[in-house]
Order: C-alpha cells, then sequence, then structure tokens
C-alpha cells in the first residue's frame, strides 16, 4: 500500500491554500487545514477570521475562489449531496422554521439526511432535556442549538461539522455535550469543532488549528503548540533575583520578592538556576492555557493592524 | 406617567423604520379612492346615467355584499358605494401590521426587551405603534379629503369619505393593539386581528344583504360604520357615525394598555397548542416541508378567493343591465374581455382578476426561497442530502400547483354563484372551470420569472419580480382602455391566453406559454447551481444613513 493511499484513508477532510473572496473583502487566504478520521479538530480563531465561510465551502454553499478542498474523498462543491448523506452540520446561528415543533425537525432533518436512530433520538431528547413538542418559535437559542445538536448526533454520519455549538448552552448542557463528543470519538467519528470557547477546545481536542485574517497561523496537537510557547513562572523568593535582561525572559514583573514572567523553552534551565540561587520560597510552573496562546495570535493581529494605521 | 417614558424616541424609531412603506401605503390607498371616483365622474357625467346605475346595481345582493348600501346617486355617492368598505379594509389592514410590527414582533424578536431595559415605560412601545399607525390613518384622512375636493365632489363629503376610511383604520388600531397581548406571537397577533377584519365584513355583507332583521349586524361591523356614515348621502351625512369607532379605538387601545401593564414580557393570553413531538410522515423530504410551511398561507388565499369569486360570478346575473347604464364603461369591459357579449366579457375580465392573484401568491412563494436563504434556514436543509434543485422545486411546486388550486377555486366558486342563481350549475361550472384554468399558463411564465430571478440576480430578484406582476397587472386591467400599442399588450402573457368564456381556444398559445416557463424555471436552477448560497450582491456593505438622536 503506497503512503499516498494511506493518507487519505486517514484523512476526511482537507484543504490546501483555499482562499474566497466576497467583493474587495478577502475572506480566506491560503487557508489549510486537515482533520484525520477520529479526531476531534477544534478550529479556533477570533470573530470573522473566516471559520463559518470555510464550513460553508466544506458544505457546498459557497463556491472556491481558488485551492483545494476534498471532503470525505469528494469535492464538496460537485459531490454536494452524496457527502452530505455522511456527515452531520450545525450551524453556528441555528434558524429553524418557527411553526414546527423540535420534534418534528429533529425528525425532518433525520430524514432529509437520510435515516437517524430512533433510539439514540430518544436519549439524546432525554439527556439535553428538551421538550420536542414546543414550537420552535417558543424556544431560546440554547434550545434551537439543542435541537441542531441532537439531530446531527443522532445521525449515523462520518463526519460532524460543528459551528461554535455550544455558544447558548448553560455549563450542565455543556457538560453533557462534552460527553457526547467523547462517545462520538469512540465510535471512530470525526469532528471538526469551531468555537473561540478555549476550555471547549482544551477538554475536548486532539488537534487544533488557530485561524486568523483567513489563514491558518498554528496547527498541531496541544502539546505541539505549546512546545513553540513559553512557560509562566510564578516564584516568592528569599531575595531579589537577577532576571533582568537573561536571553528567553519575557514580561517580567519584579515586585520585591515576588517575581512574575513569561520563559522560553530553552531559557527554563538558566532561569532557574538565578531563582534558586535568590533562594526559593513558592513557585508555580504551568504551561501556558490555550487562552494565553490564543491571546498571542490575536494580538498579534491587533498589533499588525495597528502598525498599518 | 413613568410609563411612557421614552415614547417619543420610540416613536421617532417607528417612522424611521417605516419611512419607506408608510407613506407608499398611504399614498396607495388615496390613488386608488380618487382615481376610481375621477373614473365615475368620467363614466356617469349625468343624473340619469347615474339614476340608472343605482337603480340595477342597487337591489344586486352580491354586489351589496361586496360593497355595501348606495345612499344617494351623485358621483360622490356611487364612489362612496364603491369605495367607503374597501378602503375601509385597506386601511385597517395598514393599521394591523403598522401595530403588530412595532409591538408583538419586536416583543418576539427580542428588540423590546433591549428597549425595555433602557429608561423606556412598559406602555411606551404600544404608545409608540399607535402613535404611528394613527397617524398614517390622519394622513389617509388629509389626503383623500383634499384629493376628492379637489375633484369637485363637494367639500363635507370628501371629507366624510375620508373621515369613515380614516375612523375604520383607528377602530382597527384598536383591534390590533389588543390583539397583540393576547397572542404571544406576532403571525398569531396579525392572524387574529386579521380574522376580526374576515369576520366584520361577512357581518356588514350578512346584514346588507340579509332579510330586515339582520340588518343589526352591520352596525356590530367597523366596516359597516364606514358605510354608515352615508358620505355624499341623498339625505345628507351622518356626522355623528363617526364617534362610534373613534369610541371603539380608544376604548379598545385602552383594553390594550390595561392588558400590557398586567402581563409579563414576552407571554400572550392565548397560547399556542403544542406541536407533535416527532414528524408525521407527511414531513418527509423537502416537498412535504415546502408544502407544510405554506399550507397555512394557501388555505387563507383559497378562503378568500371562495369568498370572492363566488359573490363575483353571483354578481353575473345583473350585469348586463348594470353595464349598459354606460357606455363608456361597457366599452371598457368589452375591451379587458375582448368579447362581445357582456356576460362572457365580465367573466372573462372576473378570471383575468383570478390569475393576477394567483400570479401575486406563485410569486410570494417563489419568493420565499430568497427569505429562507438569507434568513439561514435554507442552510439546514441544504446541508443535508438534498440538492439544490430538489429544494428549489419544492418551493415551485407550492407556486405552481397553489396557483393551479387557487384558478379551480375561483372558477367552481364563481361558476357555482352564477350557476345557482340561474339553475344551470351543471353547465356554469365546467365552463368557468376552464375558463380560469386557461389563465394557468401565464401564472406559471410570471412565477419561473420570478425563479429565474431568484437563481440568476438573487439580491435584486424580490424588487423585480415584484415589479414585473405590478407592471403586467397595469397592462392587462388599464391597457385595454388606454389602448396600448400591441407590442406592449404583447408584454403580458394573459394576452397570450385564450379569452374565455366565450373566445376561441387555441392549444398553441398556452402550449408556447408553458414553454417559456420550462425554459424561465430552468434558467433559474441552473444558476442557482452555480452561485454561492447566501449571496448579498456587489452592493453589500454600502453603509446606511446614521440615526441621529436629538
Amino acid at each position: 500500500m503506497s503512503e499516498a493511499s494511506v493518507r487519505d484513508e486517514n484523512v476526511v477532510l482537507r484543504t490546501a491554500g483555499l482562499t474566497k473572496r466576497f467583493g474587495r473583502t478577502t475572506a480566506l487566504d491560503g487557508l489549510d487545514l486537515e482533520v484525520r478520521a477520529g479526531e476531534v479538530h477544534a478550529f479556533l480563531g477570533p470573530n470573522g477570521a473566516g471559520k463559518t465561510t470555510t464550513i460553508r465551502i466544506l458544505l457546498g454553499l459557497l463556491r472556491k475562489d481558488g485551492g483545494q478542498a476534498v471532503l470525505l474523498g469528494g469535492d464538496p462543491w460537485r459531490d454536494a449531496v452524496e457527502l452530505h448523506r455522511r456527515l452531520a452540520y450545525v450551524p453556528g446561528d441555528v434558524t429553524l422554521w418557527p411553526a414546527l415543533s423540535g420534534g418534528e425537525i429533529i425528525d425532518l432533518l433525520g430524514r432529509l439526511r437520510g435515516g437517524l436512530d430512533p433510539g439514540r433520538r430518544r436519549t439524546l431528547i432525554d439527556r439535553f432535556d428538551l421538550d420536542p413538542t414546543k414550537k420552535a418559535r417558543a424556544y431560546s437559542t440554547g434550545n434551537r442549538q439543542k435541537v441542531a445538536l441532537i439531530a446531527a448526533l443522532a445521525s449515523d454520519a462520518e463526519l460532524l461539522l460543528l459551528d461554535e455549538p455550544t455558544a447558548g448552552l448553560d455549563p450542565l448542557m455543556e457538560a453533557v455535550f462534552r460527553d457526547c463528543v467523547n462517545a462520538e470519538r469512540q465510535q471512530g467519528r470525526a469532528i471538526l469543532l469551531s468555537s473561540h470557547i478555549l476550555a471547549e477546545a482544551e477538554a475536548l481536542s486532539d488537534r487544533v488549528t488557530i485561524i486568523r485574517a483567513g489563514r491558518a497561523v498554528e496547527t498541531g496537537t496541544l502539546a505541539e503548540l505549546r512546545h513553540l510557547t513559553r512557560t509562566s513562572v510564578d516564584a516568592e523568593l528569599a531575595g531579589p533575583a537577577d532576571l533582568d535582561g537573561l536571553p528567553g525572559v519575557h514580561d517580567l514583573v519584579a515586585d520585591g520578592q515576588h517575581v512574575r514572567c513569561q520563559v522560553d523553552q530553552a531559557a527554563l534551565d538558566a532561569v532557574l538556576g538565578r531563582l534558586h540561587q535568590a533562594g526559593v520560597r513558592a513557585l508555580t510552573c504551568r504551561p501556558p492555557t490555550l487562552e494565553e496562546l490564543f491571546l498571542r495570535h490575536y494580538s498579534s493581529e491587533r498589533s499588525v493592524a495597528g502598525a498599518q494605521r | 406617567m413613568t410609563g411612557f417614558a421614552g415614547t417619543g424616541q420610540l416613536a421617532k424609531l417607528a417612522f424611521r423604520r417605516d419611512a419607506g412603506i408608510l407613506p407608499a401605503c398611504t399614498a396607495g390607498i388615496v390613488v386608488v379612492v380618487a382615481t376610481v371616483a375621477r373614473d365615475l365622474k368620467v363614466l356617469y357625467p349625468t343624473e340619469a346615467r347615474r339614476l340608472a346605475l343605482a337603480q340595477t346595481a342597487g337591489p344586486n345582493a352580491a354586489l351589496r355584499f361586496l360593497y355595501g348600501r348606495l345612499a344617494g346617486t351623485s358621483v360622490g355617492a356611487l364612489a362612496t358605494w364603491r369605495f367607503a368598505v374597501w378602503a375601509g379594509c385597506c386601511s385597517a389592514v395598514l393599521a394591523i401590521f403598522i401595530v403588530i410590527r412595532h409591538t408583538r414582533a419586536d416583543e418576539q424578536a427580542g428588540r423590546l426587551e433591549l428597549v425595555g431595559s433602557a429608561a423606556v415605560g412598559r406602555q411606551a412601545p404600544l404608545t409608540a405603534a399607535l402613535i404611528a399607525a394613527a397617524a398614517a390613518n390622519v394622513t389617509i384622512i388629509g389626503l383623500a379629503t383634499l384629493w376628492l375636493a379637489a375633484l369637485k365632489l363637494g367639500g363635507a363629503g370628501s371629507a366624510a369619505l375620508a373621515l369613515a376610511i380614516g375612523t375604520c383604520g383607528l377602530a382597527f388600531t384598536g383591534v390590533a393593539a389588543v390583539a397583540a397581548q393576547l397572542a404571544a406571537t406576532a403571525r398569531g397577533a396579525r392572524g387574529l386581528a386579521l380574522a376580526v377584519l374576515g369576520a366584520a365584513f361577512v357581518l356588514r355583507g350578512v346584514g346588507d344583504t340579509g332579510p330586515a332583521g339582520l340588518s343589526w349586524l352591520s352596525w356590530a361591523s367597523p366596516l359597516g360604520w364606514a358605510e354608515f356614515v352615508r358620505a355624499y348621502g341623498t339625505a345628507g351625512e351622518r356626522w355623528w357615525v363617526l364617534a362610534v369607532p373613534l369610541t371603539a379605538g380608544a376604548a379598545l387601545a385602552g383594553v390594550a394598555f390595561a392588558l400590557a401593564a398586567w402581563r409579563d414580557h414576552g407571554a400572550g393570553l392565548v397560547h399556542g397548542r403544542p406541536g407533535r413531538p416527532a414528524a408525521s410522515g407527511l414531513l418527509r423530504g423537502p416537498f412535504g416541508l415546502a408544502w407544510r410551511l405554506q399550507s397555512g398561507v394557501l388555505l387563507g388565499w383559497l378562503a378568500g378567493y371562495v369568498a370572492i369569486f363566488a359573490s363575483l360570478g353571483a354578481a353575473t346575473k345583473g350585469v348586463g343591465a348594470i353595464f349598459n347604464t354606460s357606455a363608456v364603461l361597457k366599452r371598457y369591459l368589452l375591451r379587458i374581455g375582448y368579447q362581445h357579449v357582456i356576460i362572457n366579457a365580465y367573466l372573462s375580465a372576473v378570471m383575468l382578476l383570478a390569475g393576477l392573484g394567483a400570479a401575486a401568491f406563485a410569486t410570494s412563494a417563489v419568493l420565499r426561497l430568497r427569505t429562507d436563504e438569507t434568513g439561514n434556514v435554507a442552510e439546514s436543509v441544504l446541508a443535508t442530502a438534498t440538492g439544490r434543485i430538489r429544494w428549489a422545486l419544492s418551493y415551485c411546486s407550492v407556486a405552481a400547483g397553489g396557483a393551479g388550486l387557487l384558478l379551480a377555486a375561483a372558477g367552481l366558486s364563481s361558476g357555482l354563484g352564477y350557476g345557482v342563481l340561474t339553475g344551470s350549475v351543471g353547465t356554469q361550472v365546467p365552463h368557468l372551470l376552464g375558463a380560469a384554468l386557461a389563465r394557468w399558463p401565464a401564472v406559471l411564465v410570471l412565477a419561473a420569472l420570478a425563479a429565474a430571478l431568484y437563481g440568476l440576480l438573487p439580491w435584486e430578484s424580490t424588487a423585480v419580480a415584484w415589479a414585473v406582476v405590478s407592471l403586467v397587472a397595469f397592462i392587462a386591467l388599464l391597457g385595454p382602455s388606454l389602448q396600448f400599442p400591441a407590442a406592449l399588450m404583447d408584454l403580458s402573457p394573459f394576452t397570450q391566453t385564450p379569452r374565455l368564456p366565450g373566445g376561441p381556444v387555441a392549444a398553441g398559445p398556452l402550449l408556447w406559454l408553458c414553454a417559456v416557463a420550462a425554459a424561465l424555471g430552468t434558467a433559474g436552477l441552473l444558476g442557482l447551481r452555480r452561485r454561492d448560497v447566501g449571496d448579498l450582491g456587489p452592493f453589500h456593505g454600502v453603509p446606511g444613513r446614521v440615526f441621529r438622536a436629538p
């Protein structure tokens, strides 16, 4: 078996150099994204970064201007209907038919997709605590989201495309959602989870792609991404430590015997040596949260925008 | 009075939001009334002619059901007969839409929650909506008075007719205000208020046509009040009647304020029934969905069609005598119906109306594609194993099928209305059913044009499609009497259909109309297949005006 075909079997979704323009604005500017079979892939980025545009191209709703997009081995534009039998989608802004009840909409979406599991439908309605007899116009944002989620999770899709699926859910329902996603992963389904809720991506995802201004700026497992970043160090010392000017130390705040800073992987040893010399009373070292990773990319975008002004 | 804090700001916001539609609708109502009044002046220049019309049309029960009783024989009295009730209906519909748009619709959409969290009183949104609706009706009263008086129909009568129309709108402003408190949804509130209007029409119609013992029913109807003002009446206007709709409107507004002060935000007093916990077998696939979503609207149209066309059919019997009272009117009718026999010309014109109405329904059913696309509901369907073509065809099937049902209803009910009165149901029903359905291909052409616009020029489709339907209605209704050139008349697909009943029938034009419809529809579907879903067009992002607070 050649290496290429092994790769293809493992990849359920891939875009390379994907571009999309709306008039004068460029929504996607050469986006590379790859989701492998059986993984939960978080797709992170600030509002307007191009997450929804990417998903809508993958759904064949928008036509790409350039680059490649392969979904489940097919062309998302040309083979839309065939591919949609094998995937389920939850939009970020769930709009439903006001005159239909939640139960009717779940069944309708299931039938349109080619069937859903009645047992799972029942379980999911119970777990998400949804009243299926209410008309959609009476549902809150969170309940509309539940309807779309139940319809998607009750299907037999190989791939789930979830666009900010928990934006309207309360913490209790978010926990249910996480359990469901973990169960799906064990079933071997691939999930593309677009989000700007970082804790969610951190808790759920195997790999992460960070998108900014229509381009992927970072991609990999969380461990790989952390590799690129700094460790937060927070120390109480017996005496003053001299960290000023040490290469690889950033954002240093020295307040008498209290020291806080960000340290590059390579400089950790040297920093710990200096701290030890000063005498350590308390020390916290932690890997950066995804929040910090994210802020770094987001703030660099802002500084770029600021520099242009 | 803290309950009313912020009313001024909200009223300004309402006027700003309605800046386009409000002047257009008020002016539209006034223009129609004034144009018909002027036409009547031309058609019936002498007292003798008008007396002849009054003697033939006055006793006709079907016409009395549609228009009410004649109060005199002046031109103004004829205009009042023709329009007090119908323009009253129009101003009522306008008031209902304005009030509910700024109250329950905003509340349901959550906009009033945002507004209510500011220093805005509980009664302010309702008050602002009442101000907007009242302003529309006062504008109608002012414009109509001036225009009718300018036609030299008499100052007192002009003011009375204008006030009869406008106060009817004010009474329904109150009805809508209460409906907006009772129903929890905008759709429900509009339905409730429109049902009251429909009941008012039927009550007045029965009161005006039924035995004398039932004539009090007209007094139970706001549309009856508009009639009883007797504008331009031979016995003089009855000004005191105007106090009835004003009192009713004020009392209903008071009830609405009391309900608004008492109820919870977002809640209604009438609760919708719960839906089915699971979908029935009918809700399967895009076609089941499209028919299910539009069935309510279609049923409303069908009910209206049966009522109106049964009345128009029943009116056929006296039509010859009525149209003989005016040579000009007779000539117009013969032209518009392309006939030599007056009864056939009348029925052919009635079927043309049925066709134009069906075209309006079909166009709105097709354009719902665009509403659902920009409203993001389409996305959920298109992300399933439903192709764009099938999705679009499901809406088109409602347009084509619904238009066919409407035409069939028009043919059947007018055939029954005419046939029962003349004892010829067996011949009239199939006769008029065929005459109505002969307009179907022309309706399909207009629906297919809307589909072509939707596929190829989506961001302009709604405006252009309605402009075309209006143009076709203009050509079909006014072209014959204004003697438009044949090339212009040929632009209307209704010019091409056989003029039934009475005219010759040829399969050729029907077939090629169907071919044009198929070609337009195919072009639209191919366009839809190529373009982005949710395309907002090249002019998207042009900055809007800034709403300036004082």
